[in-house]
């Protein structure tokens, strides 16, 4: 490991990743911890990022008022408002 | 962080030497360094985010060892469901998304010069970000120290710790007795010893049953409570007991040589100990003047910034950060906070307020998972849960349900270490 050409690839090499893309409003950074964004991880909890603004502001809202069933959403869910749901909704369906 | 070896240090550090003396104009003129310390779900986080956001800035992370060993699910390791090498990942992939990874020990911090110093190098930041867990207290218990902990091991930092408590227990005969000391509040991973003992129970009940494991603890509470306790009565009558702080839980000293745990009502002699002592942030924290008389790191609820010195941020274990619980999901979640306000600060921009969440996963059987979540944002400065959001799984749920979270954790696991190290 040198550390010279380290740098050097360093100023070449970016790699994007809608996990941690760039002006994320606030709270939507924290999804993928759970949502996977890389292809290579099995899981099967519901890929959200590229998904519909409308889906994914509809699935929030009825997981808050608990019209839709789950484990963890609903709680999560309520700690965000219809205000701060909106730009969560929208960033993410800008993330592949 | 795991030890080095002395010849990978010396080739690390004189790549180092280098670098400070020779640094190369275009590199480090035009772009704002910023050096992570500490290469876990935090630090790694904070580094490839970074990244991600400025392709600009020149990261370095830092890290003593090559190898990363997570702590979430070691505990299976512990109760045999699982191998060790499960848990353990490379920086091939950090390195590849464009960080500058540097295996070696920080030694030092210059905070007026802004250098991280090393045993015969310096390492020149703008910015700095400290994620270096914790460390064991070694005189946080009488009679524990790190040659104790060879004979009654802690495993709160996985690896060599991990793989011992397992082969104490695989060796142990069926009869023998196991106990926990569980530390007072706070420390890394809440509800990890409660855990940690039900996939204990989990091993007995099946391999050992006439074997018993007795938690002696420090507290009255804990996280998750009711689930766990539930759980315990459900599955583990004949091979669980947990004493708490008020019924004489709290161990008070500990002998290794004759493998005696001491409480104010009384002595143990277990065939094997697991003595989870009092923790602090990792050390570099306290050189870098980060650590207050609490031992852990008072921070900026919106930047991570360091309370007590300008320039160095500090994200995960090492925090006191209000009601966040010292967790990886935490460490993550902190960490992409904490590289969207570097970048903004670097640029001279003012950060946003953030919000964070955590998710924290438990199993009390392989197929029995239970898990809290909060949603969190800074009030007066203090990372506060929002009213009305958070809290555990229902205390009611059938079994489908303790399926369904014993699945989500495994997935959790795989989710969040393909985002940091894959």
């Amino acid at each position: 490991m040198k550390l010279l050409s380290a740098m050097a690839v360093a100023a070449v090499a970016a790699v994007s990743s809608a996990a941690f893309a760039a002006d994320a409003p606030p709270g939507a950074a924290a999804c993928s911890g759970c949502h996977a964004t890389n292809a290579g991880a099995e899981t099967p909890v519901p890929k959200i990022h590229g998904k519909s603004a409308a889906d994914i502001t509809a699935a929030m809202t009825a997981f808050r008022d608990g019209s839709k069933p789950g484990t963890v959403m609903g709680r999560i869910a309520k700690g965000f408002t219809d205000d701060e749901m909106k730009p969560i909704a929208a960033w993410l369906e800008q993330q592949k | 962080m795991a030890r080095q070896t002395r010849r990978n240090f010396l080739k690390h550090s004189s790549a180092l030497a280098a670098a400070a003396l020779f640094p190369t104009p275009a590199l480090t003129q035009a772009a704002p360094r910023v050096v992570v310390v500490g290469g876990g779900f935090g630090g790694a986080s904070v580094a490839r985010a970074l990244r991600v956001l400025d392709p600009k800035i020149n990261v370095t992370l830092v890290e003593a060892s090559a190898t990363f060993t997570a702590c979430p699910f070691s505990n299976a390791v512990i109760g045999g469901l699982r191998d060790l090498k499960a848990q353990q990942f490379t920086y091939n992939k950090v390195r590849a998304a464009g960080v500058n990874v540097v295996i070696g020990t920080a030694t030092g911090i210059n905070t007026q010069g802004k250098t991280v110093r090393f045993v015969d190098a310096t390492l020149p930041y703008d910015r700095l970000v400290l994620a270096p867990g914790i460390d064991i207290r070694w005189d946080g218990l009488p009679g524990y120290n790190e040659a104790a902990s060879a004979k009654m091991p802690h495993a709160w930092r996985a690896g060599e710790q991990t793989t011992l408590l397992r082969k104490q227990l695989e060796d142990m005969e069926d009869g023998g007795l196991v106990v926990m000391a569980a530390p007072a509040n706070p420390f890394r991973c809440p509800p990890g010893p409660y855990e940690r003992a039900s996939l204990i129970a989990h091993y007995l009940k099946t391999k050992k049953p006439k074997s018993k494991l007795i938690v002696l603890d420090a507290k009255d509470q804990f996280s998750k409570q009711r689930l766990f306790q539930n759980a315990w009565q459900e599955l583990y009558p004949d091979h669980l007991e947990w004493v708490s702080l008020s019924k004489g839980g709290k161990v008070t000293a500990v002998d290794a040589a004759t493998m005696t745990l001491t409480t104010d009502f009384g002595k143990h002699t277990p065939k094997v100990a697991n003595v989870i002592p009092p923790q602090r942030a990792g050390r570099i924290a306290e050189l870098a003047g980060v650590t207050n008389n609490t031992g852990w790191c008072p921070i900026n609820a919106t930047t991570f910034e360091s309370s007590q010195v300008p320039g160095i941020h500090v994200v995960g274990d090492a925090t006191i950060a209000g009601g966040m619980p010292k967790s990886a999901f935490t460490a993550n979640s902190q960490a992409k906070v904490c590289a969207a306000a570097v970048v903004k600060l670097l640029a001279g921009q003012a950060p946003a307020t953030p919000k964070l969440i955590n998710t924290c996963y438990s199993l009390v059987a392989p197929d029995y998972g239970i898990e809290v979540a909060g949603v969190y944002h800074p009030v007066n400065n203090v990372l506060t849960e929002i009213p009305g959001s958070g809290g555990t799984s229902p205390v009611d749920a059938p079994k489908d349900v303790r399926e369904t979270e014993a699945i989500y954790a495994e997935a959790w696991f795989r989710t969040i270490t393909s985002e940091v190290f894959g």
